[in-house]
């Protein structure tokens, strides 16, 4: 069903009116490997030259039978593949060591390792791109637009399922009833002569030369360089959207002319640690070489307002809002103990203060996401908590 | 097909068996005046041999385990020099007495107070240490032997059964071959540095065993062919097949050995870094270059073009050449334990060629006294030899 749709649109749409040029090639089908490779040695014995063997797959044994000396394309590979390397270590080198110099992991602005793959991935790259090129300028016969063999049955069986060969009017033995005999004496299955179209082959006719395709296709490009040009470059800097463009911050990495080296990132102050930034001195380490520091946060109001307000958003989730481990993930994580424990009650503020830094287990470190003074004030909110529930009876002495 | 089978030359037995000897000479005085680095020349000597025996059945796996025909007509001489795995068991006797030499990790009382290595203690210890190496020894023969002997008696009858039982023996062994070479890899050369590791160390050393066993495949071939040995049918084509193989290996090595410098260059962790340092201290950084040269770039440049894969004398060059390559890989990856510093090469170190080449000459010659040196009755022999490009 759908294949014969696909036949009608094929029919409709690549129905090549009759060809009236010249004889171009005769063109013959095979049904088997051997048969072409048989056929392949007997046109090269009987001294054409101008011929080619189309197959659906490559056939092992057809270089020697057309006597093919080995192809140069691998050279135009090799020299494209040379240049792609040259290429990527030369921009690699002047991005990296002169244009846009970033020290990256205290090591020098160009290296060599790291350009490696780049070189690598163009070395492919523009080998595969000029070796395509060159192919569909060989096999397209640039300027002309198109190989005289396209939309032909011919093409179409030995794209698919049979294997063919075909004998140019250019060739110098050419004759085309002895090649039609030829063929047939091979025993191929189907021999058809194939003319050129009219307008092929340096004919002023040609669509690729005219003028109208020579001038959409350069006024294409201008354009969409025109256009983006104005986009990229004007239109972005003009009121409206230049209003959350232009604020009076630097951006990193960006430059700045008041800085006398020109750069907008500067490095802190030889000796000094940034606020917020400062480490914590038993980071992953374990619970026993924790030297206890005492709570810096006075018991206020407001302080253990902030830790309220925190504890529920950090630790709630899976803590509960009273700490009692009753977690609201449904199971999605592991329900951490109650903070009601004997040993939670009993651990100096210094211990709460390593577990949220540090984490403990599965429970992940929250040192990046609050700030020092937030985690001491959680703690004292937790006392609060762990007060709430385990009350001392001379809590209920009036004062 | 008009193979028929001639002995190999006396002479084989003899050169190999005269430097054999030679080389074991100089092994022992060497033993006598300077144990330590014996027991690494040994090291050498004996991973040179696993890379040609073990390499070798990993290739004929590798034929029947993908259906290749072009290989058929060579598959013969690399069951060959796979037959120097079974020896591998004996080879392997010596080192057991120079764990304490080579391997820091064997001595428990530095690893005591060393939480890096007490921590891998679990896998390098003694004990697990031989019982992996047994595991994989006998792995490797049992295969040898099972593979080896379904396919010399296809010779007789040419039965298309024992092509079929080869296939499954293949495709069992193949997945066990991978976890035996990495462990190889590891317990024998990485762990030559206990701190030190890398995830893509097995693979590195496979890389370069596959290139070591092809290279001896192609040269034997080669020589073999040249000499008349081997069936007339069989054309330069399927040598081109050969050389292409090592060709794409090489570059196989070189991708390998870079991914695992980069990624250790650019994390610049001192507990990897090290071991690359280690090999660019002093002398050791013209041997890292020459390596780099060596084994890739030459010989890259070298098999770039068509020819060289069909011309039998650059298929020697070739193939001599990357064996000495995998010679220097394995010297780079070993001795820069032994020698610290500054890279160092005296007489001791002269037992390796000797005693590998005459080695590999002696067996090749016992193990093909008895067999074909072609599968003639190998059903995929015959496209074998059509083989066209
Ligand atoms: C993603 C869920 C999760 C969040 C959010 C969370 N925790 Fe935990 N917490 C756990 C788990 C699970 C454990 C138990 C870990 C273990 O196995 O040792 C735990 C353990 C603890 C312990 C030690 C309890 C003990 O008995 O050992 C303390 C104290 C603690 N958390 C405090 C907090 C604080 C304070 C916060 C908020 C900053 C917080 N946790 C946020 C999951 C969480």
């Amino acid at each position: 069903m759908f294949g014969k749709i696909l036949k009608k649109l094929d029919e409709k749409l690549l129905k090549s009116e009759p060809r009236t040029g010249k004889l171009f090639a005769v063109a013959a089908l095979f049904d088997k490997p051997d048969d072409i490779i048989h056929a392949a040695e007997k046109v090269t014995e009987r001294g054409y030259k101008n011929y080619d063997v189309l197959t659906p797959y490559p056939l092992h044994g057809m270089d020697g039978a057309m006597k093919l000396k080995p192809s140069k394309i691998g050279w135009v590979a090799f020299i494209a593949g040379i240049s792609g390397t040259t290429l990527a270590f030369l921009m690699m080198w002047w991005m990296s060591g002169i244009d846009y110099k970033i020290i990256f992991g205290g090591k020098p602005y160009f290296n060599l390792p790291p350009s490696i793959p780049i070189m690598f991935e163009l070395t492919v790259l523009i080998s595969a791109i000029v070796l395509v090129n060159s192919l569909i300028l060989i096999y397209m016969k640039l300027p002309a637009n198109a190989n005289p063999l396209m939309d032909t049955e011919f093409i179409k069986r030995v794209t698919s399922d049979k294997f063919g060969i075909y004998i140019q009017a250019d060739d110098p033995k050419f004759n085309v009833d002895e090649v039609r005999g030829l063929f047939q004496s091979l025993g191929s299955s189907s021999v058809s002569n194939i003319n050129e179209a009219e307008y092929e082959k340096g004919d002023s006719k040609n669509p690729l030369l005219s003028l109208k395709f020579m001038g959409v296709v350069a006024g294409t490009c201008v354009v969409t360089v025109l256009v983006s040009y104005f986009v990229l470059q004007v239109l972005l800097f003009m009121p409206p959207f230049s209003w959350m463009h232009e604020q009076p911050k630097l951006l990193p990495q960006g430059k700045s002319n008041f800085f006398k080296d020109n750069w907008s990132m500067r490095r802190p102050v030889e000796g000094t640690v940034a606020r917020g930034f400062i480490p914590y001195e038993f980071k992953g380490m374990p619970d026993s070489m924790v030297v206890p520091t005492p709570n810096p946060l006075p018991v206020t109001k407001k302080v253990l307002e902030v830790g309220k307000k925190r504890f529920d958003t950090y630790c709630s989730p899976c803590h509960g809002y009273f700490g009692k481990g009753d977690s609201r993930l449904r199971g999605q994580f592991p329900a951490p103990p109650s903070l009601h424990t004997e040993k939670v009650r009993n651990w100096k503020d210094a211990n709460i203060y390593h577990v949220i830094t540090n984490g403990q287990n599965v429970m992940p470190s929250y040192e990046s996401s609050i700030s020092r003074d937030d985690r001491w004030a959680i703690i004292h909110y937790i006392r609060v908590l762990q007060r709430s529930q385990n009350a001392p009876d001379s809590d209920l002495e009036s004062k | 097909m008009d193979y028929i089978k001639k002995q190999l030359p006396n002479s084989l037995m003899k050169t190999g068996g005269i430097m054999l000897v030679f080389g074991v000479i100089i092994l022992i005085l060497s033993f006598v005046f300077t144990p330590e680095r014996a027991f690494f020349d040994y090291l050498w000597i004996y991973l040179f041999m696993l890379s040609i025996g073990v390499g070798s059945l990993a290739l004929v796996a590798l034929e029947y385990l993908v259906g290749a025909t072009w290989s058929t007509p060579f598959r013969r001489i690399t069951e060959i020099f796979a037959s120097a795995t079974p020896l591998l068991i004996i080879l392997a006797i010596p080192l057991f007495f120079g764990l304490h030499d080579l391997f820091h990790w064997t001595h428990t009382d530095a690893v005591q107070n060393d939480p890096v290595l007490l921590s891998k203690s679990s896998y390098l210890n003694v004990e697990f240490f031989t019982a992996r190496t047994i595991f994989c020894l006998l792995l490797w023969t049992m295969f040898y032997f099972l593979i080896a002997r379904n396919s010399e008696k296809q010779d007789v009858d040419g039965n298309p059964v024992y092509t079929k039982k080869n296939i499954t023996l293949s495709t069992i062994f193949t997945p066990l071959f991978v976890i035996s070479i990495t462990i190889a890899a590891i317990d024998f050369a990485m762990s030559l540095e206990p701190h030190w590791y890398s995830t893509i160390f097995g693979v590195y050393y496979f890389s370069g065993t596959v290139i070591a066993a092809l290279a001896a495949t192609t040269y034997a071939s080669v020589k073999l062919k040249e000499g008349g040995y081997l069936d007339s049918a069989l054309g330069n084509d399927s040598f081109y097949s050969l050389g292409t193989l090592i060709f794409a290996f090489n570059i196989f090595w070189a991708y390998i050995a870079f991914s695992q410098f980069l990624l250790i260059w650019y994390a610049d962790m001192p507990e990897e870094t090290f071991w690359m340092i280690n090999r660019w201290d002093g002398s050791w950084k013209f041997v890292s270059i020459a390596l780099l040269f060596f084994h890739f770039i030459i010989p890259f440049l070298l098999q770039i073009d068509r020819s060289s894969k069909t011309n039998f004398k650059s298929l020697k060059i070739i193939s001599i050449w990357m064996l000495a390559a995998h010679a220097l890989d394995l010297y780079w990856l070993i001795f820069p334990t032994l020698f610290k510093g500054n890279a160092g090469f005296g007489w001791q170190e002269l037992s390796f060629p000797l005693i590998v080449v005459g080695l590999i000459m002696v067996i090749f010659k016992v193990s093909a006294e008895k067999k074909n040196l072609m599968a003639v009755k190998d059903p995929k022999m015959q496209a074998g030899l059509d083989f066209h490009l």
